[in-house]
């Protein structure tokens, strides 16, 4: 009996404490930065996409979610000509972006992706490239590469001389 | 052999071998970049050091390049201490001071033997603060593409494309870190081997410029063995496919065949696969006017079979560039009677007698390593550099070996290449090249020998005749020749192991007899003699053995009412064939079915379109030059109703109501037991390759790496659902990339690649032994052994000399690498590289004609008034023209040799 009462005065006790529950979706938990949840692509600082279409995403994932095939600008700038995220398999492990020699694939702290139909799962770039560096917003890999692009010269990347003249004789 | 230690461990090796070779060969880990297994060493890189003791009470011990290093009895090393290790380590880190921050964008990425070697020395971080120095690449041709700030200067390019291939357009320029390796100035690469800097290269400086426009990752494509259709070599290569299209060859290696390198034809040649003019669906004219439709398989099957009732009116032509399997299946649909190979009937009967010749004759069909063994040779009629490629870059390592004996007499061994090259300086053994006009391996010649074909057939039984008088004798043959076939003989006779080549090219009987005769001379001396003919396409051979008389047999039963219905396999026959007698042959003929995968003038013509596979969509076996029956492995499952030219037979047969022998032929391997049981010399055709029934501890081979990525996301935006991977009934392969990950039988091998090597030099680990025998020996069977105590008797048909004769001039063929073969000549980079059709003259003739270099000449070919632009060549003998063969504005040359008459066209 008495254990009884001590259990309602108990319950009577909890209604004047604080609530636990978050009334999401209504108000939103707050995600760090680092959460890993719906993937993007960003772009370089000079906002070309900073994707190269290395392939090294796709081949770390380890449901084999990502296919993309690349391609070249007539100055030999690589990029992706599809890329294809199939979010429906996604375990949003995060080998991708720690894969990423770009930092153009980034985990981002939306998870929330949920569809009625499967089929609208499956992200193409365009779904997937955002308009700004994401996470890091100085880098661009093309400034550090020895390929030369579009307004871009041999020997004008960081750290490089400018090119040899191999006909030359001087030592 | 001679017992040594490393690391603690006992092991045997070849004494005089060096120890690189050996401890590759063991299958120890041991980085390198200079040294190539077909290059040999010159210990420029400092890379694969290893340390040395005295004996094994020695515990200081010195570091030794193990490349330069030949093993000796007794002898003690360490790959694994600190000492040899860290050294390792520092000589990667100075050759990456340099090297641009590329791999993500770099083609070699993934495969790269700079890559390996880097994380198998375990430097990972730039330590150098300084700039990098750049260079400008250099625009190198349609096949490959030049980045050469990547360069670590292994100078291996320049080894193998000077050295190697005799290329005279590729060098190192200036010293220190600046060498730079590239052309005088932008241009194609001229050399018939360039693709092969593409694997020879151990970084991204050379790579695949087809590649490149539709790049894949190595772990990305989908490959199988395979086998080249471009030539009759039979080089043995990996195709690799991605999304429905091949992406690019590599060279699988043979130990008796290709060795380490394909020809650019090979390597290039592959875009037709993905062309636009594939035929991807069944397709059907209804009305005889009426264009093509393209029907479903049933309909096509429902309305073929109702037509094709009178199994006796049906004619089947057979093609040399299909299987050997699709022309068995249509040599069933119409019976041995009614099967034609689909060539010339000239064409035909020098096919068969160069099977004939092999294999009645004494004298040994030789492969390409065997020709590699030969230290003197005859060439008799061929352009190899044109008909055979890969052939003449074996005859370029031929005649290294006399001179190699100066070197053997110095103590040099072989592998020690700058010291025997060095030694052996410009000294070539003996080769002797007597062809129509000069071939682009007369450099390697120490005579050369250019006359009209019935001339190089009488040198030809003029050197036999030397070598043993009871063969026949030329009559009136100039003093010129007679002293040079004089030093043929000679040459031949003292030499260890002579080779004769010759083959089909020169349309000429007399050459093959000819060659035959001294091959069969030689013979009789008791050493021996290697034999290598080439024939006109991968699967020649094999339609010689199933098939007798051309396309002219086929045209006359036609023409008596013997038949009305043709099924053509494969076959552009207005390449085979004048083209009145192929209109003739078309329209006289009430049906015309067609097998074919890329539509030409004929699948214009047909009836009905059968969408067949490439070699890269079907199974099948082909028998190359060598007489060597290789199979060759599907590499991807085509979308469309492609399927195996075999399986659209037999079910025309089952649609027919006449397929009761083909009901069972639910797989290769049936077709393979009804070929068995039909035709005893075809038995070898299921020991080629293990059976579809062939696993590894339970399990299939898989056609994909263990990487593969994107499975679930390649064909989401078709299908969320992900289907199975197709079955393959053919083959113990799968598509998919689970199944036996180890290392799989010879003819099965479908990528190179082991544990901490996935460039292509991983090959040493499916080695037995660096540059020998794949394990479990080398795939294929030859078909063709000597019979050495076979005693033929001597042709004896010495054709007239060739009498130039006031204006008339005789026609020889003339092979192009690029553009002379149908299906590479589809590839868009092969088509920059063909030359334009040309009439080749004498500079005699030409001044005769008064016509200059580009001239406009009028002349009959085939029966066909053609103008062409002139081109002066002044090795060809005056009285011979050439004209260029298989080029697209003017197909057939197949009456060639013959007399016509040229004239200078008139400028309208």
């Amino acid at each position: 009996m008495l254990s009884l009462i001590k259990t309602m005065w108990l319950v009577f006790l909890h209604s004047f404490s604080r609530r636990e529950t978050t009334q999401y979706p209504d108000e939103m938990p707050y995600y760090p930065p680092r959460w890993r949840g719906r993937i993007v692509l960003t772009r370089d600082p000079d906002g070309e996409e900073r994707c190269v279409a290395c392939n090294l995403c796709a081949v770390a994932c380890p449901v084999a979610c990502i296919s993309l095939q690349a391609t070249e600008d007539e100055h030999g700038r690589r990029y992706p000509d599809f890329f294809r995220i199939n979010f429906s398999r996604c375990i949003f492990c995060g080998y991708c972006e720690e894969a990423c020699p770009t930092y153009a694939i980034q985990l981002t702290p939306d998870f929330e992706v949920s569809e009625y139909r499967r089929k609208n799962l499956v992200y193409e770039k365009e779904d997937l490239l955002i308009s700004g560096p994401g996470k890091y917003p100085g880098y661009n890999f093309y400034r550090v590469a020895g390929l030369a692009i579009k307004g871009k010269g041999k020997g004008e990347a960081e750290c490089e001389e400018p090119p040899v003249d191999p006909h030359s004789l001087l030592p | 052999m001679a017992k040594l230690l490393i690391d603690g461990k006992q092991y045997e090796a070849e004494a005089g071998q060096n120890l690189l070779h050996v401890c590759l060969s063991l299958g120890l880990n041991l980085p390198y970049f200079c040294w190539h297994p077909a290059l040999g060493s010159v210990g420029a890189c400092r890379q694969c050091a290893v340390k040395q003791y005295r004996d094994e009470n020695d515990k200081q011990g010195r570091l030794v390049m193990s490349c330069m290093t030949p093993v000796t009895e007794g002898m003690v090393i360490t790959l694994e201490d600190p000492d040899s290790k860290e050294f390792r380590a520092t000589i990667i880190e100075s050759l990456m001071t340099n090297h641009p921050h590329d791999c993500p964008i770099c083609d070699e990425g993934g495969e790269c033997h700079l890559q390996d070697m880097t994380v198998m020395t375990g430097h990972n971080y730039r330590g150098y603060r300084f700039k990098k120095r750049t260079f400008n690449n250099q625009y190198l041709g349609p096949f490959i593409n030049h980045e050469m700030n990547r360069c670590i200067t292994c100078y291996r390019c320049v080894r193998f494309y000077h050295d190697y291939a005799g290329g005279g357009d590729l060098a190192a320029f200036a010293s220190k870190n600046h060498v730079y390796f590239g052309r005088h100035e932008d241009g194609a690469l001229e050399s018939e081997f360039s693709g092969n800097l593409v694997e020879v290269c151990p970084t991204g400086v050379f790579t695949d410029k087809t590649l490149k426009e539709h790049y894949t990752r190595k772990w990305d494509l989908q490959t199988a063995p395979s086998v080249c259709v471009h030539c009759a070599q039979g080089c043995n290569t990996i195709p690799g496919e991605r999304y429905g299209e091949i992406r690019r060859i590599l060279n699988r290696y043979h130990g008796e065949v290709n060795g380490y390198f394909l020809c650019d034809r090979g390597r290039f040649g592959y875009s037709f696969v993905n062309a636009a003019t594939r035929i991807r669906e069944p397709r059907l004219r209804r009305a005889k006017e009426g264009a093509l439709e393209s029907v479903t398989k049933q309909a096509l099957l429902a309305e073929l079979g109702a037509a094709f009732k009178d199994r006796e009116k049906v004619i089947g032509i057979g093609s040399p560039r299909a299987s050997l399997e699709g022309n068995f299946a249509l040599k069933t649909l119409v019976g041995d009677s009614r099967f034609f190979a689909g060539v010339a009937d000239k064409e035909a009967k020098l096919v068969s007698l160069a099977l004939e010749i092999l294999q009645d004759g004494p004298a040994r069909s030789a492969s390409l390593k065997d020709v590699e063994r030969c230290d003197a040779v005859l060439v008799l009629g061929e352009d190899l550099t044109n008909t055979s490629p890969r052939l003449a870059l074996s005859l370029r390592q031929l005649v290294r070996n006399a001179p190699l004996g100066l070197a053997a007499k110095a103590g040099i061994p072989d592998w020690h290449d700058l010291a025997a090259r060095e030694i052996i300086q410009d000294e070539k053994g003996p080769c002797f090249i007597a062809t129509a006009a000069a071939t682009r391996l007369d450099d390697i010649a120490a005579e050369t020998y250019h006359a009209a074909p019935e001339d190089l057939a009488r040198l030809g039984f003029a050197v036999a005749h030397a070598l043993d008088p009871e063969a026949p004798r030329v009559a009136d043959l100039s003093p010129d020749a007679a002293a040079l076939a004089a030093r043929i003989a000679e040459a031949l006779r003292s030499a260890k192991r002579p080779l004769v080549v010759s083959g089909t090219s020169l349309g000429s009987e007399a050459v093959l007899e000819a060659a035959a005769n001294v091959a069969w001379a030689l013979s009789k001396e008791g050493q021996g003699a290697d034999l290598s003919l080439v024939v006109p396409e991968c699967n020649s051979l094999g339609l010689a053995l199933l098939a007798e008389g051309g396309i002219g047999r086929a045209l006359e039963a036609v023409k008596k009412g013997e038949a009305d219905t043709l099924v053509i396999l494969e076959n552009d026959l207005y390449r085979r064939a004048p083209k009145k007698a192929v209109d003739e042959l078309l329209d006289t003929a009430k049906r015309v079915i067609v097998v074919d995968h890329t539509e030409h003038a004929t699948t214009a013509k047909a009836a009905a379109l059968l969408p067949a596979g490439t070699f890269a969509e079907s199974d099948g076996t082909l028998v190359s030059n060598e007489g060597r029956m290789q199979r060759f492995f599907q590499v991807f499952v085509p979308k469309g109703e492609i399927q195996e030219s075999w399986r659209w037979l037999r079910e025309l047969m089952l649609a027919a109501g006449f397929g009761e022998r083909v009901a069972g032929w639910n797989s290769l391997t049936d077709v393979h037991h009804a070929m068995l049981e039909a035709q005893a010399d075809l038995a070898a055709v299921t020991a080629a390759a293990p059976d579809p029934s062939f696993r590894v501890t339970g399990l299939k081979i898989p056609r994909q790496p263990h990487r593969y990525s994107g499975r679930t996301a390649m064909n989401a935006h078709i299908n969320i659902h992900e289907q199975k991977p197709p079955e393959d009934p053919d083959s113990p392969l799968t598509f998919s990339m689970e199944g036996f990950l180890g290392r799989a039988p010879s003819p099965l091998v479908t990528r190179f690649w082991a544990p901490g090597w996935n460039s292509v030099q991983a090959l040493t680990r499916f080695q037995e032994e660096v540059a020998g025998p794949l394990r479990g020996g080398d795939p294929g069977v030859r078909l063709i052994e000597p019979a050495p105590d076979a005693r033929k008797s001597y042709h004896s048909h010495i054709p007239a000399a060739h009498q130039p004769s006031d204006g008339e001039l005789l026609l020889v063929p003339l092979h192009q690498i690029f553009g002379s073969e149908a299906l590479s000549a589809l590839s868009p980079a092969i088509e920059q590289r063909t030359a334009k059709a040309a009439l080749a003259l004498s500079a005699e003739d030409s001044k005769r004609l008064a016509v200059a270099d580009g001239d406009e000449v009028e002349v009959t070919i085939c029966g066909l008034p053609r103008r062409l632009p002139a081109r002066v060549v002044a090795s060809l003998p005056k009285g011979v023209a050439g004209a260029p063969v298989g080029l697209p504005d003017l197909p057939s040359v197949v009456s060639l040799p013959e007399r016509v008459r040229a004239n200078k066209a008139v400028v309208r």
